[in-house]
């Protein structure tokens, strides 16, 4: 009647973040310049353990209140951390968020895990929350991220023109949408939903970063 | 070179933290503005929660809050305000023009235009955006009119009465309002 197993995947589980044990691996990603480019567009700045932990702390606190959504990624396996994902500007009035997420090691990437990832947090957001639309924000430079986006159904609705500036050249601010009854019927027909299940996480990811 | 901060119509100028909280509590009160400028429901924020908001809002080096004032006196009829990206030179830009006897005569644009000035002129931006709700065709209107080009739509972001709204997203460069202005001489 109801899935059962919200935060368990394939490959991957969702899990809460645990800053004794997290902390030090995901201060190491901050040290990689594509995992902070492909992320956001803020100026690459690698958090060290004090910071790190500051920023546990500060969305703990937003999580608490409910203007956070955010786990942590762990292999089913070895149970070993692998990324992250959230929802953010959690707007309840109106049934809207921002989603972002992230592998954090290159060898991590193309192996099937975003894939998983995606289809356990769209789940919670139009099923468990029952959220109308959620939307992305991907830097125009990451053809990966677009594409891999664009598997789940997200639109294309907004290119902000030359709102971004890297290396001295300007790349558009790309913003996704997609809405509810879009998952719903991608979701309908066992094809569709094999396919995106299975959906790698795209040749990908960092295919299209600087 | 002329005023900076001075229009056809307007003018803007820095507020006095009081001065705003009394302009903002009798605007916040007409619901018909409130709901055009935002999606949070109204509630009727104290003034001690509207000095907080804006004292957050003001004391910094990337946002900026104008008074909109009549050219005569020191009438205040709406505020501006830029939210600035330095490191990309990028701004979001917002606009209120919470008198209604100014509505639909050119005031807002006019405003709209000085902001953008001090943003391009003095500030260096590279650009600016905003975003509107798709049903106020008469806000479009102006920004169109001040430089701003859609760049798309956000679809049905906001619930209001049972059904959904979409938010148009805008954004200027600075060549496009330097030709429109060399043009139209402002």
């Amino acid at each position: 009647m109801f899935d059962r197993q919200l935060f368990i995947g394939d490959k991957v589980r969702l899990a809460a973040p645990d800053a004794d044990k997290d902390v030090e691996i995901e201060s190491k990603w901050t040290l990689d310049l594509d995992y902070l480019r492909a992320i956001n567009v803020r100026p690459a700045y690698p958090l060290n353990l004090r910071l790190m932990k500051k920023h546990y702390e500060e969305q703990q606190k937003e999580a608490e209140k409910r203007n956070l959504f955010w786990w942590t990624v762990r292999l089913r396996s070895d149970d070993r951390l692998i990324g992250w994902i959230k929802f953010e500007h959690l707007n309840w009035p109106h049934g809207t968020a921002t989603l972002e997420m992230a592998i954090g090691a290159p060898a991590d990437r193309n192996q099937g895990y975003g894939g998983d990832v995606m289809k356990l947090a769209l789940r919670y957001a139009f099923n468990e929350i029952n959220l109308h639309r959620v939307g992305v924000y991907v830097p125009g430079y990451n053809a990966g991220a677009l594409r891999f986006f664009a598997r789940f159904g997200f639109v294309e609705e907004v290119r902000r023109r030359e709102a971004l500036l890297l290396h001295g050249q300007r790349y558009d601010d790309v913003w996704l949408g997609l809405l509810r009854h879009e998952w719903r019927s991608l979701l309908q027909g066992k094809d569709r939903t094999e396919d995106v299940s299975s959906l790698p996480l795209g040749e990908g990811w960092d295919e299209g970063n600087v | 070179m002329s005023d900076l901060l001075k229009g056809q119509l307007v003018r803007l100028s820095f507020a006095n933290t009081d001065e705003v909280v009394q302009a903002w509590t009798k605007w916040d009160a007409d619901t018909e503005f409130k709901r055009l400028l935002d999606d949070e429901p109204p509630r009727l924020l104290s003034p001690a929660q509207l000095r907080k908001s804006i004292d957050e809002e003001t004391r910094n080096d990337k946002d900026f809050l104008f008074a909109v004032r009549l050219l005569d006196g020191e009438a205040q009829i709406g505020f501006t305000a830029l939210w600035v990206n330095w490191s990309q030179r990028d701004a979001f830009v917002a606009i209120g023009i919470g008198e209604r006897d100014y509505w639909g005569k050119g005031y807002g644009t006019d405003a709209m235009r000085l902001t953008l000035r001090y943003a391009f002129d003095e500030l260096d931006l590279h650009r600016v955006t905003l975003t509107v709700w798709g049903v106020n065709e008469r806000a479009i209107r102006s920004y169109e009119k001040a430089g701003f080009r859609r760049e798309g739509v956000q679809r049905e972001t906001m619930q209001r009465e049972g059904r959904r709204v979409d938010t148009v997203v805008m954004g200027v460069l600075r060549d496009e309002f330097k030709i429109l202005s060399a043009e139209s001489g402002i």
